[in-house]
């Protein structure tokens, strides 16, 4: 059964070494805990951004908290770079698994069908194909005669997203970001912070079900108030952009970083 | 400010322009301008009775449809779904390849962008991919990239999908699939083709008489002040603030 336990309580199941599958920007990063890791020291993290990330996982890596990453982008979008990616890949403070999107996926399909790896179109022609020798270009061994990229399966330790709603059974409303969903199949664990939880049942009508992750694929709910900020929750509250373009200023110093991430951990305290 | 305005509206113009005649489109992350273009070219085909066009953006929730997750952009271009689409690059080669991942020896690059998001995957799948780079300089128009995020030919797999324009801050170039290079379409003022010929890194077709790239008409300019900007302040609220800012 789906566990509801305080934040706390939930960051504490991360544990160092783990692999660590997030979603991007605005599709519902659990910030809240992303604090809360960071205050515990969490270190060697090995990072899967689905497909991409920015704050979330530029913070993480300014903290140390990363041994490696795997990624098809990081960027603050209109706030710019992600400074302390951009450093850390420049000084090899993390292995980097460069990878592009659909591969990312494609990867977490394969879990999620319990086969070792999935095909995948395009790709041929990209050096990332050198620069990922767990990727390999094959014969297609049925149907049409060509050549296709295979990628293996990524299993992530934990799943971690942050959603506006779940009811007390566990099941979590995602809408239509059903690659919470990919997060949630494919992971050993899932981790999910709310909003606010409900009383009501969310599977109760086809309506309201659509968009829910039921509590099967759920390890533990803690609520978090505003727990995405200052990233966007969407039907909840808009990016504060302001707070990531400071980020984005701040960041580019290892001692602004330092600065910028003692002021994150009192803020978000101050919310819980 | 206005001569900056101007130079983003002639850019938004020239992409409504370029998508002439597709059905569906689709704009990544970070590409206010790209969207913008999107954006007018539906509301052009609207207002004109023309065919209506989809555009999908991502980060968006007005105008985006997808209702399967982040996969579904991918499934949908594979699927033959999606007409055209944007890619950018910290370095664009006269053969069409993009990096968008950094310059120098791989993996500790002297210079690391972002990385490569759905290029490597999407140059293949979607028909016409305009590359869109608004710093146009030696060092982004190089000869040949340092890394290729996504190669623009590879005859050893069939492929409908690659680079079909590219559009910068000076010029417009088509690409060409067959000759596998780029030809100079139009250059916009007050840049001259000299211009153009001293800040590309590359070699490319340069026809004997080079046009001047359009403003946009009134009406045209009307609509994109008005109702795109509207549109684009839900994904871009800092790119559109900037833009009413200046008018």
């Amino acid at each position: 059964m789906t566990e509801i336990v305080a934040l706390e309580a939930l960051a504490a199941r991360v544990t160092s070494g783990q692999s660590l599958a997030i979603p991007v920007d605005g599709s519902g990063v659990a910030m809240a805990v992303t604090a809360a890791l960071l205050e515990t020291g969490i270190r060697d993290l090995r990072l899967i951004c689905v497909p991409i990330s920015g704050l979330q996982a530029d913070l993480l890596i300014g903290a140390g908290a990363i041994a490696a990453l795997e990624t098809s982008a990081v960027s603050l979008g209109e706030a710019g770079a992600a400074p302390r990616f951009t450093a850390g890949v420049k000084s090899g403070a993390f292995a980097l698994r460069d990878s592009t999107c659909p591969a990312i996926f494609a990867g977490l399909l394969a879990a999620q069908k319990g086969v070792p790896f999935m095909p995948i179109a395009g790709i041929i022609g990209s050096d990332l194909l050198a620069v990922r020798p767990d990727w390999q270009v094959i014969d297609s061994p049925v149907g049409e005669a060509r050549k296709v990229v295979v990628v293996p399966a990524i299993c992530p330790d934990v799943a971690l997203f942050h959603a506006p709603e779940a009811d007390r059974a566990g099941n979590v409303r995602i809408g239509r970001h059903r690659e919470l969903a990919n997060l949630a199949y494919a992971a050993r664990r899932t981790l999910v912070t709310v909003e606010r939880i409900v009383d009501r049942n969310l599977l109760e009508t086809e309506d309201s079900a659509a968009g829910v992750l039921p509590s099967l694929y759920v390890d533990a709910i803690a609520v978090a108030t505003r727990g995405a900020w200052p990233l966007a929750l969407w039907d909840e509250y808009p990016a504060d952009e302001a707070e990531i373009a400071r980020y984005a200023a701040m960041a580019r110093s290892e001692d602004g970083f330092r600065a910028y991430l003692s002021t994150f951990l009192s803020h978000r305290k101050q919310v819980a | 400010m206005s001569t900056e305005r101007e130079r983003r509206e002639t850019l938004i113009a020239a992409i409504a322009d370029l998508l002439d005649g597709i059905s569906h489109v689709a704009v990544g992350a970070s590409s206010p301008i790209p969207a913008a273009g999107a954006m007018l070219l539906r509301a052009r085909n609207q207002r004109d009775g023309r065919p209506p066009v989809r555009v999908s953006i991502l980060g968006s929730q007005a105008h985006n449809f997808f209702t399967n997750g982040g996969i579904e952009l991918f499934d949908c271009a594979a699927q033959g779904r999606v007409d055209a689409f944007f890619l950018g690059g910290g370095q664009i080669d006269g053969q069409g390849n993009i990096n968008l991942v950094g310059t120098g020896e791989y993996p500790k690059t002297d210079v690391r962008w972002p990385g490569s998001f759905g290029s490597a995957y999407l140059y293949h799948l979607i028909p016409r991919v305009i590359l869109f780079r608004e710093e146009h300089t030696p060092r982004v128009l190089v000869p040949k990239v340092d890394f290729v995020s996504a190669r623009a030919i590879t005859p050893e797999v069939p492929r409908r999908g690659g680079p079909y324009a590219l559009l910068t801050n000076m010029a417009l170039f088509d690409f060409d699939r067959d000759a596998g290079g780029f030809a100079l379409r139009s250059v916009h003022p007050p840049f001259t083709p000299a211009d153009i010929r001293e800040n590309t890194g590359f070699t490319y077709q340069e026809p004997e008489i080079v046009r001047e790239t359009q403003r946009p008409d009134p009406a045209t300019l009307a609509l994109l002040r008005g109702k795109i900007l509207d549109e684009l302040a839900e994904t871009y609220p800092a790119f559109a603030r900037t833009m009413k800012q200046a008018a």
